[in-house]
């Protein structure tokens, strides 16, 4: 169990700012996601609270103990590596072993834990192979086992899943999900730039941008209220269609965003309406691309059974209650409410 | 095939005759040589004649040979042996902890390892000679770590930043101090490296002369370089050529073996120091 | 100021303290010992040469300044006699010896290193024998490659003169090594055949590194081979020659071993290392060869610098 707090953390590298002064609590036992573009700071900040990078200024409280000057071993975190990160000579009983056997743990305890996460993950038997000898989700798997073997207060996950491919990706997510129903009192952080993998673990999710945080809350908070133009085109997926010029200001904002969910195709009754240039068959979804004839087009949602052809004119009108509207800073515009401007 | 595609493959093949003819053949030669004796060595032949091994037995009988041969094996073994164990706690530093002045010293290092020998050899004469370790195998081991040092350095350097940083991460997560990353990830991960680097530096080390002339004053304290280069007959005026090439095929055979065995380790060991072994 | 870069600065976190304090710690066994083998000798050597220190009282020395490099007197007559290194004939005939060396000897290394290079980077059966082969003759001794070669140059009995003569190429046996007009040839083809090797081993990792597609693409342009050659191939492949004859270049100048073993005393050979020993210890002029010596290395320093100044390599591996 540990509750962490980040106080205003930085972290520079040399003169450029990578951290901006972050602010976050993540509550004792929360599955938090770091999420963003490549380059936003996640993974930084996943190294600063793990202790691999030093903490420029600010505090990191671990259950309100300070732990700006512990080195990662007395922090009681675990971490899974992207690349796994196996020590390639030493099987995978001893890749486990290894924090054990430099904790001078007795070889009887040692031998029980490691066997304990075996089991857990179902990889008794790759036990004395070599890691060189492992596919590459039973390597996951064993990176994995390696941090529970340590018993931490604090699971980080760097980028876990990225080096598998897709099916796999999809059944080590599950895996890690069940992890953390099943290790209720463990913290965990997990980076990702995949907001599938946020969505689909995390109790709570923040959207990192630039060094800063951009918004923190609950999957269906990030969903239904993204407090930023970047946040609500970072989350969902395909995209929330978004479209500026005369149709936003007609909903007096600069930019209007609207999920393809929630267009309706209404021939007699749509306000917008295109040729159709495009069309996705997802099996259970059909997208259709209508080209508005602006510099924007508009992705809508059929039910999966649908077909539309290419070049027919569609006219589609969006659920009211979920346009969401932005300044031209990518704010949401709060002068508007959508009641107003009905 | 064509006819011009015939005379290029041809052609192709020719140079890669002559290639390796120039490469082998002084070998050869120098195996041919040694197996002559008396006046067959005065005649020219490109293909063995005789094979007659008086050469090889006497250079075995010949006690300061095989002495000399001792105090090589000796001296390089154990400037290697130092070299590496003091590069390869220094290498990890140069190659993995970012501190100020990283960039300088491995120039520096690099620099050293350009040396001209001989513009340390009048300060290290004063120094052998004030130890008093003059005309002792020790003299070579202690001008020899000039230049196998900042080579195994140079080359432990490269091939330790080439490991993957997580793998050190992981090790320090797990609790490793930086003395424990060195002996149980890194050295296992580096063996092969290693062997290649201590192998280069041993050749370096067995093949050097200026020093070995320069601090050596008796016979029996020679290295094999300076044993076959003063190498000499019965009077002045006669070169035992038959012998010499004997002493040369001899001290030459396990050098040439080893490094066609660890041939490929060699050239990334090369190129990894761009220096030349 | 070693110790002062590397002492973590204060407000570190323990993980970096502790990383740069082994770094500290690992590093100064080498420091020290690069100190005394390295550093400290050549100090003392440049001071030596400043001293008129003998070999047979080496702390009996007394300071004389530049007298070792250049000194003059001007006589009662008028006429000035300079005398010191830089006045000496003998050391300005080994200066262009070792420079007609390197010169010579690491163009053609070269040359003949690319070539080889190319022909290992091209398919073919047996490579693998002929990269084994040529492994050869850098894995020999100097020593013993010079007296091998020393042999078959031999004027009287030696194999060169045998197949020249076979195939009419001279009409009479040469002294090869002992001629002064052939001396040097014979070194440098010596040393060719010791280190072409070398440079073609570089050369072919540089080219190995080539990616293949951008010869295939050259192909099906149907750019001739030899404009690929120097339009593609020779400016890919350059940083690693370069890297290769520097470290060549470098080698040659202080070149020692194969000269004294091959040609020895002979005038039309005599390297600067050489000399400069021959005076150090042979002649007891011991100051005198370490003014030999200091000038030797203030060449190769500067060749050092500039090689560092002009190719701004990274050796820190900060960059990548």
């Amino acid at each position: 169990m540990a509750k962490i707090e980040l106080k205003n953390l930085r972290k520079t590298f040399g003169s450029t700012d990578v951290i901006r002064g972050v602010d976050l609590t993540i509550n004792a036992g929360e599955f938090m996601v770091f999420v963003g573009p490549s380059g936003c700071g996640k993974s930084t900040l996943l190294r600063l609270i793990c202790g691999l990078e030093d903490i420029t200024s600010g505090e990191l409280l671990f259950d309100s103990v300070s732990m700006n000057h512990k080195v990662p071993s007395e922090r009681g975190i675990a971490m899974v590596f992207q690349s796994y990160a196996l020590y390639p000579h030493m099987s995978v009983y001893k890749n486990m072993a290894f924090g054990l056997k430099l904790a001078n743990t007795s070889p009887q305890e040692m031998k029980n834990r490691v066997l304990e996460a075996a089991k857990m993950l179902q990889i008794e038997h790759l036990l004395d192979r070599l890691p060189k000898q492992l596919s590459g989700g039973q390597r996951q798997r064993v990176a994995i086992g390696r941090a529970i073997v340590r018993d931490p207060r604090v699971f980080l996950f760097d980028e876990p899943l990225s080096n598998l491919d897709a099916s796999l990706r999809v059944d080590t997510r599950l895996e890690i999900a069940k992890l953390h129903h099943k290790m209720k009192d463990t913290t965990m952080i997990y980076v990702t730039h995949d907001q599938v993998e946020a969505m689909t673990l995390a109790d709570r999710i923040c959207v990192l941008r630039d060094g800063n945080i951009e918004q923190v809350g609950t999957p269906e908070e990030l969903y239904n209220q993204p407090k930023s133009l970047f946040v609500a085109s970072f989350i969902g997926s395909p995209k929330m269609n978004f479209l500026t010029g005369n149709i936003a200001e007609q909903h007096h904002c600069h930019t209007l965003g609207i999920r393809p969910e929630h267009l309706v195709v209404d021939q007699h009754n749509g306000i917008w309406s295109g040729e159709v240039m495009h069309t996705e068959n997802l099996g259970s979804d059909f997208f259709v691309f209508i080209d508005l004839g602006t510099s924007d087009h508009l992705v809508v949602r059929l039910d999966g059974q649908e077909r539309i052809k290419l070049g027919t004119r569609l006219s589609v009108r969006p659920l009211e209650k979920h346009l969401h509207r932005f300044d031209n800073n990518g704010l949401p515009n709060p002068s508007k409410s959508y009641q107003e401007a009905i | 095939m064509t006819r011009k595609m015939l005379l290029k493959k041809t052609a192709f093949y020719a140079v890669v005759v002559v290639i390796v003819l120039i490469s082998v053949f002084p070998f050869y030669y120098a195996i041919l040589t040694s197996l002559k004796t008396g006046t067959d060595l005065f005649k020219v032949n490109y293909f063995p004649s005789s094979f007659n091994f008086s050469n090889y037995i006497d250079i075995l009988h010949n006690g300061e040979f095989i002495r000399s041969t001792l105090n090589s094996v000796f001296i390089a073994s154990t400037t290697v042996a130092c070299a590496l164990l003091l590069a390869v706690t220094a290498s990890y530093a140069l190659a993995r902890v970012r501190f100020r002045g990283r960039g300088l010293l491995l120039m520096s290092i690099l620099a050293i390892s350009m040396f001209p020998q001989i513009a340390v050899l009048a300060g290290l004469f004063e120094l052998i000679r004030f130890i008093g370790i003059y005309n002792t195998p020790w003299a070579m081991i202690l001008s020899y770590t000039i230049f196998t040092l900042p080579f195994t350095v140079w080359v432990l350097t490269t091939f330790m930043r080439d490991l993957p940083v997580e793998i050190e991460e992981a090790a320090i997560v797990d609790g490793a101090t930086p003395w424990t990353i060195i002996t149980q990830i890194f050295m296992p991960l580096l063996w092969p490296a290693l062997v290649t680097t201590g192998l280069l530096a041993f050749i370096g080390a067995w093949n050097e002369f200026l020093f070995a002339l320069t601090f050596t004053a008796s016979e029996s304290m020679r290295t094999v370089p300076v044993a076959i280069a003063m190498l000499s007959g019965s009077s002045q005026y006669e070169t035992p050529w038959g012998l010499i090439m004997a002493a040369s095929v001899l001290v030459t055979v396990p050098l040439v073996v080893l490094v066609l065995i660890f041939q490929r380790k060699i050239v990334s060991g090369l190129t990894a120091g761009g220096v030349k072994g | 100021m070693f110790n002062k870069a590397i002492l973590p600065p204060p407000g570190t976190s323990s993980l970096q303290r502790q990383k740069l304090r082994a770094a500290f710690w690992f590093l100064a066994p080498m420091l020290i010992v690069l100190f005394c083998v390295a550093a400290w000798p050549l100090l003392r050597s440049i001071y030596f040469s400043f001293t008129n220190t003998s070999l047979t009282n080496l702390y009996g020395g007394e300071w004389i300044g530049f007298k070792n490099y250049l000194t003059w007197k001007t006589l009662s007559s008028g006429h000035t006699i300079y005398s010191g290194t830089l006045a000496d004939p003998a050391w300005w005939n080994a200066v262009w010896n070792t420079v007609k060396f390197a010169l010579v000897s690491v163009s053609l290394e070269t040359i003949f290193g690319l070539m080889v290079a190319l022909v290992l980077n091209a398919e073919f059966k047996g490579r693998g024998l002929v990269r084994a082969a040529i492994l050869i003759p850098w894995a020999i001794p100097t020593i013993v490659s010079a007296k091998i070669w020393a042999w078959m140059f031999n004027d009287q009995f030696g194999i060169i003169n045998n197949m020249l003569l076979s195939i009419g190429l001279i009409d009479h046996k040469m002294a090869w090594t002992a001629n002064l007009d052939t001396a040097m040839l014979s070194v440098i083809i010596v040393d060719i055949w010791k280190t072409t090797p070398f440079m073609a081993l570089l050369c072919l990792a540089g080219l190995q590194m080539i990616p293949r597609d951008m010869y295939e693409s050259a192909k099906i342009d149907g750019i001739h081979p030899i404009k690929v050659f120097f339009q593609v191939t020779l400016p890919l492949v350059k940083p690693a020659l370069m890297v290769a004859v520097i470290f060549r270049t470098l080698d040659a100048l202080r070149m020692f071993d194969l000269v004294y073993v091959l040609t020895p005393n002979s005038n039309a050979t005599k390297t600067m290392s050489i000399l400069s020993r021959e005076n150090l210890i042979d002649f007891d002029k011991f100051a005198y060869g370490s003014a030999q010596s200091t000038l030797l290395f203030a060449i190769i320093a500067l060749f050092v610098v500039l090689y560092i100044w002009l190719g701004k390599i990274d050796l820190s591996g900060d960059k990548s």
